[in-house]
């Protein structure tokens, strides 16, 4: 046994010089990181229920009768623009450019309000068509995996005000110290877009031609 | 099971071994000073421990998937009868399609023969579980599951739900009741051929409160206009030894009993409180139907 | 010489500012948060207790009538959601919190302020499902709840309109709490530790920890998800359960199960963290094969989600499925039995010293080990529809459970307590403590084994006294009488000891990782100054290599405004430390969390709604608050 046996090593003098701990900032990061990690478990068990459940119309009308692709793909376009004005807007931090920043966040949430705006109106146009939340286990499932994704698209569009206001009334004005803020919520928002392109797929496209 | 189980119990004394030697052997004694030697690790100690575990692992799996697709089709060749179970709240359905036979509480089968049971659920989850006989396999709503089972010798075999289905979970109990191939054929001929007329006063008298107190509308009697769904399949009732779900045994008073306070015996039961009736017509509704037996 | 008057714990110390209760109301310190969910757990587990010994009452003879069938059904599903999710996982919780940041040599965890939201959150969800034994009746369809008779109505015939509803906001809201801490602890552990800690010299209660975290952060929002489709299924008359409406009865057990078997592993991979600690101290050795414990570590943390559906063998899923999972199951016993054999060989060629931490590391050792057996032996899905829903499946459950994690919750408080509180507990009292538990235990549970082949299912609230069951019941039921006295024991021994106890230093016992360097009752600021980690057991490479006192490391000063990690701050020549400041906030977020479940649960809308805009409101102060904190001067580290 001897020969395989390992002991304690002595110890080493430890790494050298100062060390450089993660900053909150980083820190902070990483937490968001983990956070969408759960958040991609959460819709991941909804997208399955739908899955599973989406052939069950209850004698109702089902994807192929009610969806639209056309204005789908409108609020679409939305939420993938505001991906893209959003990074406008986080260029326009990096060059320290403020009154751009807010711009372009400005524009990202409205966007984003567009989206919400016409999810609404489209959850409006299927009720009355007669799909509505409890109608059966297609719209159930529907409702919930879709609307469960336009809440998060709305606490983002929150985010992105209250972002906003801060630039406003943080003294001092935005610093390097302060980038970290908006780029977690740009992380947030991309995320929200990416989940879209997954629903869109999962739903639209393939309820309506799958 | 056994094999498993020895198995075990000799993987738990392999391990009690080395530890108890260590506790004692390894205690601090009086007078010890400094360290034992601070050993960190043996890595052919180590990788031994760990192969052996895993070739235990696959030992034990061969038998354990073999058994798993063994269990999940009919023996070959093998004509099974098939019964349907609808498992209720708190009641087991037996029906045999192939003999037009429906009945409650208790199932009975021949010996020696494969029966296929095709189950499911008229409410919640349920399971199937006749322990001396077979494992158990869950009734789902809206889904038909099926296993097999066969009895080699002829008794009772007693049986429960084994799935937490609401208030009177620990009374749904049922008999698996194993007869040889032809006193099997005499039961399902009873059942096939009911005597629904009342003999005596008491029976007529029973009878006609049946009728006025609508127990048809839940219970099913084959021979008569009660048609009922919702309830037990009273056909041939007197020659059941168990009742209510194989909670009772059948006799008159129970039974009685039963239908003068359900509440009393299986909370939260649907079967209604029949308060009202005296005792003379207890009396006389359960001679009506302990006298519910085959045609002779 | 500072006597113990003179140095009470800092985290217990009066505010000369503020009032006792609002400090602890408003506290974003580590320790106390962790003080609290232990009294808070401690305080559920004897209700949980209770539940168990009326049940036993009930079933000591046969037909008997001690409680009504629908109470007993409330007693089961509330001993079960109470000792798993109320009194396990928060004394767990408990621990992680007040010995994690010490042991990775860090000031507090990564998001202080989130980790007094999970809190509170906790503690919401907890009173939550407590008060519906006052508000109309508790959840009665077990812990795992299944579809459809959870769906209430005509299907849960008896049961309270709201009973379940109780279940659903309950949980839901102390899941969110739980989900935080694991994205809390994931990062405590993977930024925070002091310098010269890499991954491999971490502790392995703190791999533990962090591998337990991260199955949090994954196996939580399943659950969420699954009580939300519940949640609009009882509240809103949707079908996602309902066959009769298009739904599917077992898509609640998946996604059930999917979270619920990470779940048990979280139940479990903490107490293998407390007992890799106990263990090495008490033999006075290195843990044995530290690089294989990590690998097992983790390999049983990826397979924990690939076995789920061992819990569904009787549903009907068919042989491929089942076999895949009975070789899934069995193969995840495999990294579990090699660190039983590490623990042994650990113990093996030490110096054993038998303290009642030790006495209850090797109860786990035993205990845990037939859990085990009885593990293997289920997942054998053949064997598994003799045994699944029987007593020998609740012998199974509670040999892990109690045999398991709570021995090693047990060694943990003897071993911790002298930090949390700079007592000792008594070890005679300590020794009667474990001989009582584990003879009561034994006796309660091994019997149920014997039941479990002998045809008993679980969740009965009677059984016939011609089903040859009652001997067992019976001695099981005994057994319950001795493990209450065992219990009772060990909380006059923590009631004693705070007030009586030895005093304990730094390191009574003569130990091996970084919170043992530190004084006992650990200070406000936990390290006077970060120590230098210069090889794995930290404090234990100072003591056989240096003077047996951590060496100080350099940080570099980092130029932020956000957030307080405790960072030095030099005034005047003097060494002070940040701290951040309490808060009332996450306990703002806890009540209006609170409210909205009660709201959502009486549907009196514009309530919920208003208290879930007050939660946001909470957390938007959160993210944008400017915490000034305040300094704290360590005194000498020294006792």
């Amino acid at each position: 046994m001897s020969e395989a046996t390992h002991t304690t090593p002595a110890p080493d003098g430890g790494p050298a010089g100062a060390h450089v701990l993660p900053t909150p900032a980083e820190t902070t990061k990483l937490g968001i990181w983990l956070w969408l990690a759960s958040d991609c478990a959460l819709f991941a068990s909804l997208i399955a229920t739908y899955l599973t459940l989406h052939g069950q119309t209850a004698g109702g009308p089902s994807s192929q009768q009610l969806f639209d692709l056309r204005l789908t793909l409108v609020s679409t376009f939305a939420l993938l623009m505001s991906s893209v004005t959003m990074g406008v807007a986080l260029e326009a931090l990096q060059k320290n450019d403020i009154a751009r920043l807010r711009r372009w966040l400005g524009v990202t949430a409205l966007l984003g309000a567009v989206f919400v705006g016409l999810e609404i109106n489209e959850f409006h146009h299927y009720t009355v068509a007669g799909l509505w939340f409890q109608r059966s286990d297609f719209a159930s499932s529907f409702y919930a995996l879709v609307g469960f994704h336009g809440l998060h698209v709305s606490f983002g569009i929150a985010w992105i005000v209250s972002l906003i206001v801060f630039t406003f009334r943080k003294p001092g004005g935005i610093t390097r110290a302060d980038h970290w803020r908006f780029e977690m919520a740009s992380l947030y928002w991309y995320f929200v877009d990416v989940v879209w392109v997954v629903i869109f797929t999962v739903i639209y496209l393939i309820g309506k031609v799958g | 099971m056994s094999f498993s189980l020895w198995l075990m119990v000799g993987i738990f004394i392999a391990v009690c071994i080395p530890l108890v030697y260590a506790m004692i052997r390894f205690r601090e004694r009086k007078g010890d000073r400094g360290l034992p030697p601070q050993i960190e690790g043996n890595h052919t100690v180590e990788i031994v421990w760990t192969v052996i575990p895993i070739l235990i692992c696959i030992v034990l799996a061969v038998p354990t998937i073999h058994d798993a697709f063994v269990l999940a089709s009919p023996p070959a060749g093998s004509n099974p009868l098939v019964v349907d179970v609808v498992g209720h709240q708190w009641w087991w359905e037996f029906q045999y399609p192939g003999q037009s036979v429906v009945t409650a509480d208790e199932m009975h089968i021949p010996t020696g023969r494969v029966i296929e049971l095709k189950l499911t659920s008229a409410d919640v989850l349920h399971s199937f579980w006749v322990p001396t006989l077979a494992g158990k396999e869950d009734t789902v709503p809206g889904v038909t599951n099926t296993m097999w089972l066969k009895a080699d010798a002829s008794g009772t075999y007693p049986g429960q739900c084994a799935e937490f289905c609401g208030t009177s979970h620990s009374l749904m109990r049922f008999d698996v009741v194993a007869q040889s191939p032809s006193q099997f054929q005499a039961w399902i001929s009873g059942m096939q051929n009911p005597d629904v007329t009342p003999t005596t006063s008491a029976a007529k008298a029973g009878a006609k409160l049946f009728q006025e107190y609508q127990c048809g509308s839940c219970h099913t009697i084959d021979g008569t206009s009660a048609n009922g769904l919702k309830a037990p399949n009273l056909t041939n009732l007197g020659e059941r030894q168990v009742v209510v779900g194989g909670a009772l045994q059948n006799t008159p008073a129970d039974l009685a009993q039963w239908i003068h306070d359900p509440q009393s015996i299986m909370p939260d039961t649907i079967m209604p409180a029949f308060s009202t009736l005296s005792d003379q017509q207890l009396n006389d509704l359960t001679a009506y139907l302990e006298g519910l037996v085959p045609q002779k | 010489m500072a006597t113990l008057s003179e140095r009470m714990p800092a985290a217990l110390e009066r505010s000369a500012t503020e009032s006792r209760i609002w400090s602890w109301l408003t506290t974003v310190d580590h320790k106390r948060i962790g003080i609290l969910y232990l009294v808070s757990a401690m305080i559920f587990f004897v209700f949980g207790g209770v539940e168990a010994f009326l049940m036993r009452l009930q079933l000591m003879r046969p037909d008997n009538h001690v409680v009504s069938f629908q109470l007993f059904n409330e007693l089961f599903t509330m001993h079960g959601i109470t000792m798993i999710f109320l009194a396990v996982m928060p004394l767990i919780i408990g621990f992680v919190n007040f010995v994690m940041p010490l042991q990775i040599g860090a000031r507090d965890v990564a998001y202080p302020r989130l980790n007094a939201v999970s809190l509170w959150l906790f503690l919401a969800g907890g009173l939550m499902l407590y008060s519906s034994w006052f508000l109309g009746g508790a959840p009665n369809a077990g812990w795992y709840n299944y579809a459809p008779i959870n769906t209430g109505g005509v299907l849960n015939p008896g049961s309270d309109a709201l009973g379940i509803s109780f279940y659903v906001l309950g949980l839901q809201i102390a899941g969110i709490g739980t989900l935080l801490s694991g994205i809390n602890f994931t990062a405590t552990i993977l930024n925070m530790r002091a310098p010269g800690m890499s991954l491999m010299r971490m502790p392995l209660f703190i791999w533990t920890t962090l591998i337990t975290s991260i199955l949090i952060v994954f196996a939580f929002p399943p659950f969420t998800a699954n009580l939300a489709l519940l949640m609009f299924d009882r509240l809103f008359n949707t079908g996602f359960f309902d066959p009769s409406k298009g739904g599917n009865a077992l898509l609640w057990q998946q996604l059930f199960w999917i979270f619920g078997h990470p779940e048990v592993y979280i139940l479990i991979m903490p107490a293998f963290g407390m007992i890799s600690e106990v263990i090495p101290t008490f033999s006075r050795k290195p843990l044995f094969g530290y690089s294989t414990m990590v690998f097992a570590i983790v390999v049983i943390a990826f397979m924990a989600f690939m076995v789920w559906s061992h819990h569904m063998f009787t549903t009907g899923m068919g042989a491929v499925v089942n076999s895949i999972f009975a070789a899934t199951s069995m193969a995840i016993a495999v990294p579990t039995g090699v660190k039983i054999f590490n623990w042994i060989a650990t113990m093996w060629g030490g110096r054993i010293r038998y303290t009642t931490s030790m006495l209850f590391a090797i109860g786990f050792l035993f205990c845990f080990v037939i859990g085990g057996m009885s593990g293997v032996m289920l997942a054998a899905a053949p064997a598994d529809y003799q045994f699944n829903d029987s007593y020998f499946l609740v012998a199974h459950i509670h040999y892990v459970l109690i045999g398991g994690s709570l021995f090693a919750l047990f060694a943990a408080t003897y071993y911790w307590f002298p930090k949390i509180t700079g007592r000792l507990l008594n070890e005679r009292l300590g020794r009667l403590n474990f001989w009582i538990v584990l003879v009561g235990f034994n006796v309660t549970f091994f019997p149920m084994h014997f039941l479990g082949i002998d045809g008993m299912p679980r969740r009965v609230a009677t059984y016939p006294p011609a089903l040859g069951l009652s001997f067992w019941n019976f001695v099981s039921t005994m057994g319950v009488f001795v493990l209450t006295i065992g219990i009772l024991i060990f909380l006059y021994n923590l009631r004693q000891s705070l007030r009586t106890g030895e005093v304990a230093g730094a390191d009574p016992w003569d130990a091996r990782s970084l919170e043992w360097s530190i004084p006992s009752p650990a200070p406000e600021y936990n390290f006077a100054q970060i120590p230098l980690v210069r090889g794995r057991d930290a404090l234990w490479v100072e003591k056989q290599h240096g003077d047996g006192r951590m060496l100080p490391a350099q940080i570099a000063e980092h130029h932020g405004e956000h957030g307080h990690d405790g960072h030095e701050g030099g005034h005047a020549g003097r060494h002070l430390v940040h701290m951040p400041s309490p808060t009332p906030l996450p306990l703002i977020i806890g009540v209006g969390a609170m409210v909205a479940g009660y709201a959502a649960l009486y549907k009196v809308w514009w309530l919920a709604i208003l208290a879930i805009v007050a939660c946001f409101y909470g957390i938007f102060r959160l993210m944008y608050d400017k915490d000034p904190g305040y300094y704290v001067e360590p005194k000498g580290d020294v006792e």
